[in-house]
């Protein structure tokens, strides 16, 4: 054997003895097959069933109270205003760094001429960055992000001020649904590289308890809820 | 665990108690975590049920160990990621290292970590010349002041503003010395610019895991600062580091422990980044890393599958057992003299290095019960360090006099008539000797006791005569 498969062997020959089973037992076997393939549902939140319009002031208000920004935005002119507004009310200059996702990519920036979109990954001096929420969970105003060839992870971490984009058809009410969307998109047992569950703007608490927004990601974070 | 501090956990303790600025800090454990939780279970009046069910899927789990390893290790490997079981902290280590020298590495940046502090990773790496920097905030004021972290969550609570200035005065080279760091903004502010350069450069990224996944071979961590997801995604190099105990079976199960960790420990609904990780970039990815390890530690936890402390491996380092430990808001973490300090320091660390080196801690306790009661994944922790000391004590451990002096009370406590009598002629005695004060202030064999406060002498009657009237004046 290989010092590697021997460690391996090592480490689950002691966990088997120490429980005192072997790893060949069709019932133990059978039990995290189950779960692996039902993977039934714990207690969901009551807060988290709630009608449609309901989740969205839900999110909106949990959002809030984690020191982000909402918008709603009832047209995709509204939604690209609302971020144009944002960049020019705090001197950004109107550059925006994007993905080429479709969904962003059809929204009308032509309405918005001063607005320059730069596609591809965040660098270390992009100021201000958008990025599409494939859905989002409302019991704890929480988006989610998936990595992908159009949706590059460094535009919610590098630059000072990030929005994020969610369609309110996309908002659900728990994480579990959350993950459910996610699994009629990569099926089961898939997911890509990164899934960032996102609830606000990064901060810290390190020193004295004193909370701080913008520790190492985003001091802004705006949502704009489209629809 | 580190031997280097030579003092006993008394010592420690004495001087903690004896420390101003500590005081001062230690404040801030109540300030912050005791109240910000308490809101945040208030909020979610499902708590105790998720408790519950997050108590029984990590029972399974942990039955299931074995098995659930194997699958989460075939999942990562489908997703292109690779797994290295590693049975020894030593083991571990060498695995990193020989990672970070395949991909030629000269600077490492690192997510906060618990386990990479167990394994002593940062020594070791530097030992070999390879930079290591510490990207969490509270993890690279400890590495600057060549400290230890005093708390598994906040790594810093044992520090004063005013402290981090001069260290960052001292540490951060190139900037002028006369700067204003007096507020908290200054230092975040200053430490997100030096910090920056770090994440850019880096070749390799080191995290730990709150969580793994074997539905999906995923690795979870749970930040508010968002170095964490820098740390993984810039480098091109991203290793997990975990310990075994770490797996939960599926996504639904790591949103059930997800309810209650923040909760539990900063007292927020959910941190501000959840970052799930699967495998390396795909194929396409604008960014990301090449290559995804996970470094999976045993270090003792195996052992404690079938003994008595299997409850702990429920353990999610939420700590809300510090938090609320009288004796750790009183001394701080360093007192303990272990990476894991408070309740649950006091259980693990015994079970992961020897209760030779932590003979002390079970016995830091109370047993007020706060611990137990708080804990989000209902760990006996009182129930397990009575266990600790009665191991302790069979060893034959203890001091000579306190072995005798539990001697004598178990030989007179076994024979009933010989405890009455003598509980018959010392508890009045005692009562006239206290005279009209009622207490001690200084009494022989108990002056560590009386040193700071009076002993109360016991009043009136025993329980023994007490029930005994009440029994015949309630009797028909």
């Amino acid at each position: 054997m290989t010092p590697t498969n021997q460690a391996r062997a090592s480490v689950l020959s002691r966990i088997r003895a120490a429980l005192g089973v072997t790893g060949k037992d069709r019932k133990r076997e059978d039990a995290v097959e189950d779960r692996l393939r039902n993977h039934p549902r714990g207690t969901i939140p009551a807060r988290a069933r709630a009608d449609h319009e309901a989740l969205i002031e839900l999110m909106t208000a949990m959002l809030g109270s984690q020191g982000a920004e909402v918008t709603r935005a009832s047209t995709p002119e509204e939604a690209v205003r609302a971020i144009a507004d944002d960049l020019g009310a705090h001197d950004l200059s109107s550059v925006l760094r994007m993905g080429s996702d479709p969904v962003l990519a059809a929204l009308p920036w032509d309405t918005a001429p001063t607005l320059q979109r730069r596609i591809g990954r965040a660098g270390p001096h992009d100021r201000a960055a958008l990025s599409l929420a494939v859905t989002a969970a409302a019991e704890t105003g929480t988006l989610v992000l998936v990595s992908g060839a159009d949706n590059p992870t460094t535009l919610a971490f590098l630059p000072e001020t990030h929005f994020i984009l969610v369609r309110a058809g996309d908002v659900v009410g728990s994480y579990e649904e959350a993950f459910d969307r996610l699994r009629a998109i990569y099926g089961e047992g898939n997911l890509p590289r990164t899934v960032n569950l996102i609830s606000g703007p990064s901060r810290t608490a390190d020193i004295e308890q004193t909370i701080v927004r913008g520790a190492h990601g985003p001091k802004r974070l705006h949502v704009v809820v489209l629809g | 665990m580190d031997d280097a501090s030579p003092l006993t956990f008394k010592q420690s303790a004495e001087r903690a108690l004896a420390d101003a600025k500590l005081q001062r800090a230690l404040q801030n454990v109540k300030r912050g975590f005791i109240i910000k939780g308490a809101n945040a279970k208030e909020k979610l009046p499902e708590f105790n049920r998720l408790r519950d069910e997050a108590r029984a899927l990590k029972d399974h789990t942990l039955l299931l160990l074995d098995l659930y390893l194997e699958a989460y290790e075939r999942k990562v490997m489908e997703s292109g990621g690779r797994v290295h079981f590693a049975p020894s902290a030593a083991d571990a280590r060498d695995i990193v290292l020989k990672i970070c020298k395949d991909a030629g590495a000269s600077l490492v940046t690192k997510g906060k970590s618990m386990v990479s502090e167990e394994i002593g990773l940062n020594a070791h790496l530097e030992a070999a010349g390879i930079e290591v920097a510490e990207t969490d905030l509270g993890e690279h004021i400890i590495q600057i002041r060549h400290d230890a972290p005093s708390h598994i969550v906040a790594p810093v609570i044992h520090l004063n503003k005013e402290e981090i200035a001069e260290d960052f005065i001292r540490a951060h080279p190139g900037l002028p010395q006369d700067r204003s760091l007096s507020a908290v903004p200054d230092l975040v502010a200053e430490a997100r610019a030096v910090l920056r350069e770090k994440f850019v450069s880096a070749d390799v990224g080191i995290t730990g895991a709150n969580l793994l996944i074997a539905e999906t071979g995923s690795s979870v961590i749970v930040t508010n600062e968002g170095n964490g997801d820098l740390t993984g995604t810039l480098p091109k190099v991203h290793i997990v580091i975990a310990s075994i105990e770490k797996l939960v079976p599926t996504l639904e199960d790591a949103c059930t422990v997800l309810r209650l960790l923040a909760r539990s420990g900063t007292g927020q609904e959910i941190t501000t980044y959840t970052t799930f990780t699967t495998g390396p970039a795909r194929d396409g990815d604008p960014d990301g890393p090449r290559q995804y390890h996970v470094v999976l530690l045993d270090n003792g936890r195996s052992e404690m599958l079938g003994g008595d402390f299997r409850a702990m491996l429920r353990c999610i380092r939420c700590g809300a057992c510090l938090n609320h430990c009288p004796v750790y808001g009183t001394i701080g973490g360093h007192a303990y003299g272990s990476l894991y300090p408070g309740p649950m320091g006091a259980v693990l660390t015994p079970a992961l290095y020897g209760i030779d080196h932590a003979r002390d801690l079970p016995n830091a306790s109370s047993f007020c019960g706060r611990c137990e009661e708080v804990c989000p994944m209902a760990i006996p922790l009182p129930s397990m360090m009575r266990k600790w000391r009665e191991r302790d004590f069979e060893r034959g451990d203890p001091p000579a006099t306190q072995r005798l002096a539990l001697r004598l009370w178990a030989f007179a406590a076994k024979r009933p008539r010989l405890y009455h009598a003598l509980s018959g002629t010392i508890v009045p005695l005692l009562a006239r000797l206290a005279g009209d004060h009622g207490r001690f202030s200084s009494l022989p064999f108990a002056g560590a006791w009386t040193e700071t406060r009076d002993l109360p002498a016991p009043q009136g009657k025993t329980f023994h005569e007490l029930y005994r009237e009440t029994r015949r004046s309630e009797a028909p």
